[in-house]
């Protein structure tokens, strides 16, 4: 049911029974290496394109999620699937292999949240039993579509990010046993005018800020009732600037709790710039590293923000700025 | 150039903008014009030393030893992207790996590579020149504004 | 011996405008190269590129602004020889390795190697 202004209370609690965050070389040598359930040392994966890539790994993350639910492809109702290729045909075409009834979506690199909002909506609705959500991305297409091409030596600024080579799903039910999603707010396009495509993090931070606020206010609940606050991919640079808004705004987040998908993912020595982006992102952090944090016991309540860029590559050039979106959803053990 | 886009913003948005630019992961300007020096001047050395290469030894003048350089150095550019590391001695040399031929040939080399899952003709021929021609739209267009002027000069001062 | 000092100074010169072009303007990189392109057909068409290029050689020749010259020196050689119309068909004629080369090379290397990521 509805609280607040934008704000979904998912009376029933559905439970993510099975996710699944596959990952590349880069998130091999990253900091969250272990909490990947697989890890591939070839971007290719033996594909002949980026694209074909990148629906490898979201078919990979989508029937390990659907294996360690302990179901099969017929038991899942609806897949919401989005990811960053033009016409999301990552999603599309993972789609056609799963062959089930399938929602396509665009959040850029919110759609992680974005389709675990959507998919604990079915479920608790009662309007599907178990219900699919999955992202994916890849370093290569992404650089080839948003940027440049991978093997161009245009020098990135120390503000620009790397997008995470991976794809992260989860299986949401009815019944069954694992965290369960209580909440979520879906956030409204938020654009402050930046447009330089490197530099995300700043355009994306006040989407999360006033997404993070909505959510706070529709709940009427404080940040310290969470154990992890975490934002989807606004790096160093957003991230700061992230923390420092909020407290502007006068919503207080202990600094212990608060962090963000993009600065853990990979390890300070890598060279990812100010951090790592991408839908999965937030997708392989929240269905790997904390959703295994939270089965350990050392997590119990978390609220995830995935944070979305919606420029295209067209709109830069006709020197439009970035609009940005965050969604967040909040799980509990 | 970026007061006009200021104009169009609204005083939030300003604000927000001036705040966030402060925040921004300052560009090492001093550091990146220190190594785009050395790149870009070990370049150039090495593309004197075929010149004399080419002069020396084949014959060529100090007039026409230029495009048999030019040549070379594309190769080696052309080598380095397909080896795939022209991207990572860039980043650290930045204008001074750009700016030299040699970041002309890398455009086009790397964009060759990247779009052959399109295909030769659409994928590799279409996509080419998608960094490198505006260099040679502007080169072209540029060079034909200039020498028009010149002739015209010339021709009137002939009168 | 002091020519490769010359073309290292000025080479290495010339980048830094383009290093200050994209990290305080804040222009592309291709931004950046056509910027150094059309500045060395004007300083071309002024008759001040060559000077340059005679006294620091490679360090003129190399980088992307000496595209310019030679296009602008195209077109005049060939308008002298054959008038105004020379302006048209003599504009590639010195470019002519740079251009090719790139395209041969460019599209050979796409025959055989795939991007590294």
């Amino acid at each position: 049911m509805i609280k607040g202004h934008q704000t979904w209370v998912f009376e029933s609690k559905p439970v993510i029974i099975g996710s699944a965050a596959i990952g590349g070389p880069f998130e091999a040598q990253g900091a969250l290496a272990n909490d990947f359930d697989l890890l591939h040392e070839d971007i290719w994966l033996g594909q002949d394109s980026f694209e074909k890539a990148e629906k490898k790994f979201m078919e990979q993350a989508c029937e390990t999620a659907i294996k360690k639910a302990g179901l099969k492809k017929e038991d899942i109702q609806f897949f919401m699937g989005g990811d960053l290729i033009n016409q999301i045909i990552s999603s599309s075409f993972t789609a056609r292999t799963l062959g089930v009834p399938y929602l396509g979506l665009y959040g850029a690199c919110s759609s992680s949240m974005e389709g675990l909002a959507l998919a604990s909506l079915l479920v608790d609705s009662k309007f599907a039993q178990n219900a699919l959500a999955a992202t994916s991305s890849h370093n290569g297409a992404a650089e080839k579509q948003y940027r440049y091409p991978t093997e161009y030596g245009a020098q990135k600024p120390p503000y620009a990010q790397w997008t995470v080579t991976g794809s992260g799903a989860a299986v949401v039910s009815q019944h069954g046993k694992g965290p369960r999603v209580v909440a979520s707010t879906i956030g409204r396009v938020v654009d402050m005018g930046l447009s330089d495509p490197f530099n995300m993090g700043a355009a994306m931070a006040p989407a999360a800020v006033d997404t993070i606020e909505a959510h706070f206010r529709d709940l009427n609940i404080e940040p310290s009732q969470y154990d992890l606050i975490a934002t989807g991919d606004l790096g160093r640079v957003g991230h700061e600037i992230a923390a420092e808004l909020l407290k502007k705004h006068g919503i207080n987040i202990p600094k212990e709790i608060f962090t963000d998908c993009g600065i853990l993912i990979y390890k300070d020595d890598q060279p990812v710039f100010a951090g790592g982006s991408g839908c999965a992102c937030a997708a392989t952090t929240t269905y790997g590293h904390f959703i295994s944090r939270m089965k350990r016991g050392e997590l119990n309540k978390i609220l995830v923000i995935a944070t979305g860029a919606l420029l295209s590559p067209m709109s830069y050039q006709q020197k439009e700025s970035i609009p940005c979106i965050a969604h967040a959803v909040s799980i509990e053990m | 150039m970026s007061s006009k886009k200021r104009k169009n913003l609204t005083p939030t948005q300003q604000q927000y903008q001036d705040f966030a630019k402060a925040r921004e992961l300052k560009i090492p300007k001093v550091k990146n014009c220190v190594r785009a020096f050395l790149v870009g001047g070990i370049i150039c050395t090495i593309g004197q030393v075929l010149n004399w290469v080419f002069i020396t030894y084949f014959n060529f003048n100090e007039k026409t030893a230029g495009s048999p350089t030019t040549a070379v150095l594309i190769f080696i550019s052309v080598l380095f992207t397909s080896f795939g590391f022209y991207d990572h001695i860039a980043q650290w040399g930045g204008a001074g790996t750009a700016v030299p031929v040699t970041g002309f040939a890398n455009t086009i080399s790397s964009a060759a590579l990247e779009h052959k899952s399109e295909g030769f003709v659409l994928g590799v021929g279409g996509n080419m020149f998608k960094v490198a021609g505006p260099v040679i739209v502007y080169g072209v267009f540029s060079a034909f504004i200039v020498a028009i002027i010149s002739v015209s000069i010339k021709w009137l001062g002939g009168m | 011996m002091d020519k490769l000092i010359w073309a290292f100074i000025i080479g290495g010169a010339i980048c830094v405008i383009g290093q200050i072009l994209m990290d305080s303007f804040k222009l592309t990189p291709a931004h950046t190269m056509c910027t150094l392109v059309v500045a060395g057909a004007v300083l071309g068409g002024l008759g001040l590129y060559d000077p340059l290029v005679k006294f620091a050689g490679a360090g003129a020749s190399v980088p992307i602004s000496s595209f310019g010259n030679q296009l602008v020196k195209g077109a005049l050689q060939e308008a002298k020889q054959t008038g105004i119309i020379g302006v048209l068909t003599g504009i590639f004629e010195i470019t002519s390795a740079g251009i090719s080369a790139a395209i041969i090379f460019g599209f050979l290397s796409s025959l055989v190697f795939r991007p590294k990521g």
